[in-house]
């Protein structure tokens, strides 16, 4: 239920602001994106940073995260409504949906199989027997009174995640950590609310109502918002890659709640603050960061830390105490006594008997897994030689990765050397005018032949560089095309090469007597001024040989 | 899971717990004639096959007085539950709601694992995942005697702490 109230803050506060509540459908919604889009648009990093440490001195954040993860499915968890973001209000509800009386949840079984894929993919071991409990809450979006969750036995325990991250000085070095998962439980979400403080009440939409929810608990393990964004992104990853959740976190398909503390090493934890109405990984670390750093200098004044949830404030980067819940909260878990226990089962040991449209089997949703981010990566690495970081860049974007390995399929360059050029060049050139992959001017199949002309020795790398460029400002030509239009090809005749280095030599004769000092370095200086004048195109191997034939006499 | 004896004893309670008119009712329809003679002729040394005791074997609890629910808990409550106990009769009917339901805590239920559900041993049905239900909004939001649009309206979630002199 944590998950309830996300996503709802941008919207809550421009309801505050419409005086009539008639426009709102259509306003709100327009108004909730706008705003989402701005503000993923970037925002100078500010970070509160205090130089005096005594108390807080040495001190770490301990950070543990909420991870509620909508299912992609095509019906609710316990009703038969559709699941769609941005319909009509109250057109996904069925009677179950709206708690009324005599109604009961019949659970989806695409539902169960989207857990147990997931626990499986996060190494957890499945609960052959799961059981369902009612948490209850007075909330209005949420109409029977109480959630059902899986509070005592929930169907995946004991699993660990193992993400990396671009950590060390320079953030170059790449950091392998691992997380445990405490557990996976099935649960319904909540409706939402948009508060309408003028009039002084609150109007329900029940479309989310009931949609099937994967709460993800992981234990308090990490240390910076760094790695709970790290962690974060990798499992958006890996619900992706396996189909079982969409993970949009804009749309509010994956929200994060994250549970903020700090201590000394050894010791006990610190009392928490729980960080909610987080919708990307980079406002996650933001937050965790601000507020570690908010309670190190809380204690540093010889405050203490308040158990209680925070809101993160996108204008200003930071938390802020939220209203309600201000004492402990009694969820009053009881058993939900409409609901057997749901049971999953392995082939072997299925009773006999059972229908088979009953059945979850554990051993066969197993087999049938995709091949998983981590594996993906290994596999690229292996496969082509390239750096561990390139293989994150490239699984991060199914279409990226298609782009890379066409090319590859299709020149005779190295991988190691097409790789160079998809990270640098393309992408390079994609983000500067952000723009999609899908987007590029420059096809696979262009990009493969400008490459083959290189590796054939017709150009020079910086004349390819120049003709990629060019290939970006009109499409549809070839590379060969290019290179013929503007006379590019490598400059391999000798008399001429010479002719250029003597000319060369002759303008730069203090170059030239510091070479014969003993200063080689001093000849690359002369390399640069010959390609200037050819625009890139002599061949750097003859034009060394013959620039240092040339000062060595 | 339960011990034969627990179960019995169990059902028994349930038994018991049944009004009075209902229980006679049950007793002469359901019951063997031969079980209920012997029941009647209060031979405790014979052995019974009836499941039914001879004797209660419940004690009366012994009513304490009625929980105290100070203000500060009444006014949470309302607030949590948007309701409105209204008056002191009201808070009264409470307390004495929860001094029936505090008898409960009188049974003696060491080392019985509970029982969440009379399905226990059943599983779950599972649905397949198709969409035959919802569009239905107009016929809901009739239900509900103020909507906006097709919103429901409810009341707000944070009302403010009536004072207790105010009750």
């Amino acid at each position: 239920m944590a998950a309830a109230s996300a996503g709802l803050g941008g919207m809550t506060s421009i309801c505050n602001k419409l005086k009539h509540v008639t426009v709102f459908t259509s306003t709100i919604i327009c108004h909730a994106l706008k705003r989402r889009i701005s503000i993923c648009i970037g925002r100078p990093q500010s970070q509160p940073q205090t130089k005096k440490k005594s108390v807080s001195q040495g001190m770490v954040g301990v950070v543990g995260l909420e991870i509620h993860a909508q299912i992609n499915s095509l019906s609710k968890l316990f009703s038969a409504a559709e699941v769609r973001f941005l319909a009509p209000p109250n057109s996904l509800v069925s009677f179950f949906d709206a708690s009324l009386p005599g109604t009961l949840p019949v659970l989806n079984k695409r539902c169960v199989e989207a857990a147990v894929m997931t626990g499986l993919a996060l190494n957890c071991s499945i609960n052959r027997k799961s059981l369902f409990d009612r948490k209850h809450y007075f909330y209005a979006d949420m109409p029977a009174g109480y959630q059902i969750t899986q509070q005592r036995l929930p169907i995946a325990v004991d699993g660990k995640l193992t993400y990396s991250y671009l950590g060390g000085h320079k953030r170059n070095q790449m950091v392998t950590k691992c997380v445990h998962i405490k557990q996976i439980q099935l649960e319904q979400d909540s409706g939402k609310s948009l508060h309408d403080e003028p009039h002084n009440q609150t109007l329900i939409d029940l479309n989310r109502a009931g949609v099937g929810l994967m709460e993800i608990v992981m234990e308090p393990e990490m240390s910076c918002g760094e790695e709970a964004a790290a962690a974060v992104r990798e499992l958006q990853l890996i619900l992706q890659t396996l189909g079982t959740c969409r993970g949009n976190m804009a749309e509010g398909q994956l929200r994060v709640d994250a549970n903020v503390s700090v201590h000394m090493p050894g010791e006990p934890l610190g009392i928490r603050t729980e960080v909610k109405n987080i919708n990307s990984a980079r406002f996650l670390a933001r937050a965790i960061d601000y507020e570690i750093q908010r309670q190190k200098e809380l204690l540093e004044q010889g405050g203490a830390v308040q158990n209680e949830t925070r809101a993160f404030d996108q204008k200003t980067s930071t938390t802020v105490p939220m209203r309600d819940k201000e004492d402990f909260q009694d969820y009053r878990f009881m058993p939900e006594p409409n609901l057997p226990p749901l049971r999953v089962y392995d082939s072997v040991s299925v009773p006999a008997g059972l229908d088979p449209s009953q059945l979850v089997l554990v051993d066969e949703l197993q087999a049938c897994l995709p091949e998983l981010p981590s594996v993906r990566r290994d596999r690229l690495v292996q496969t082509y030689s390239i750096l561990p970081e390139h293989s994150f860049t490239l699984v991060n974007d199914d279409k990226l990765l298609d782009y890379f390995e066409s090319v590859v399929k299709s020149t005779k360059a190295a991988p190691t050397k097409v790789i160079g050029w998809v990270m640098k060049e393309l992408v390079g050139l994609l983000n500067q005018q952000n723009l999609e992959i899908s987007q590029s001017p420059v096809s696979p199949h262009t990009l493969a032949e400008l490459l083959d002309l290189l590796e054939a020795g017709h150009i020079s790398s910086s004349a390819a560089k120049h003709v990629f460029q060019e290939l970006w400002k009109s499409p549809g030509k070839s590379a060969e095309q290019i290179v013929q239009e503007q006379d590019l090809g490598l400059l391999s005749d000798p008399a001429q090469l010479r002719s250029i280095c003597q000319t060369v030599v002759d303008t730069h004769p203090e170059q030239v007597r510091a070479i014969k000092q003993g200063n080689q370095k001093v000849l690359n200086k002369l390399m640069g001024e010959v390609q200037k004048d050819t625009k890139g195109r002599a061949n750097p191997v003859q034009l060394r040989a013959i620039l240092q034939e040339m000062v060595s006499t | 899971m339960f011990s034969n004896t627990v179960r019995r004893s169990l059902s028994y309670t349930t038994f018991y717990l049944r009004p009075i008119g209902h229980q006679r009712n049950a007793w002469l329809t359901s019951m063997a004639d031969q079980s209920v003679q012997r029941y009647n002729s209060n031979d405790t040394n014979h052995v019974h096959h009836s499941k039914i005791p001879p004797s209660p074997t419940w004690q009366p609890v012994k009513m304490t007085q009625p929980t105290q629910v100070p203000g500060e808990v009444v006014d949470k409550l309302e607030r949590l539950a948007l309701v409105d106990f209204q008056n002191q009769e009201g808070v009264e009917c409470l307390e004495k709601a929860i001094q029936f339901a505090d008898q409960l805590h009188s049974v003696d239920s060491a080392g019985v694992e509970p029982m969440d559900s009379v399905l226990y041993d059943r599983s779950m049905y599972l649905r397949k995942d198709s969409i035959n239900e919802g569009e239905c909004a107009e016929a809901l939001l009739q239900l509900s005697n103020h909507v906006v649009d097709e919103y429901f309206v409810a009341p707000p979630g944070n009302i403010p702490l009536v004072k207790n002199e105010e009750r």
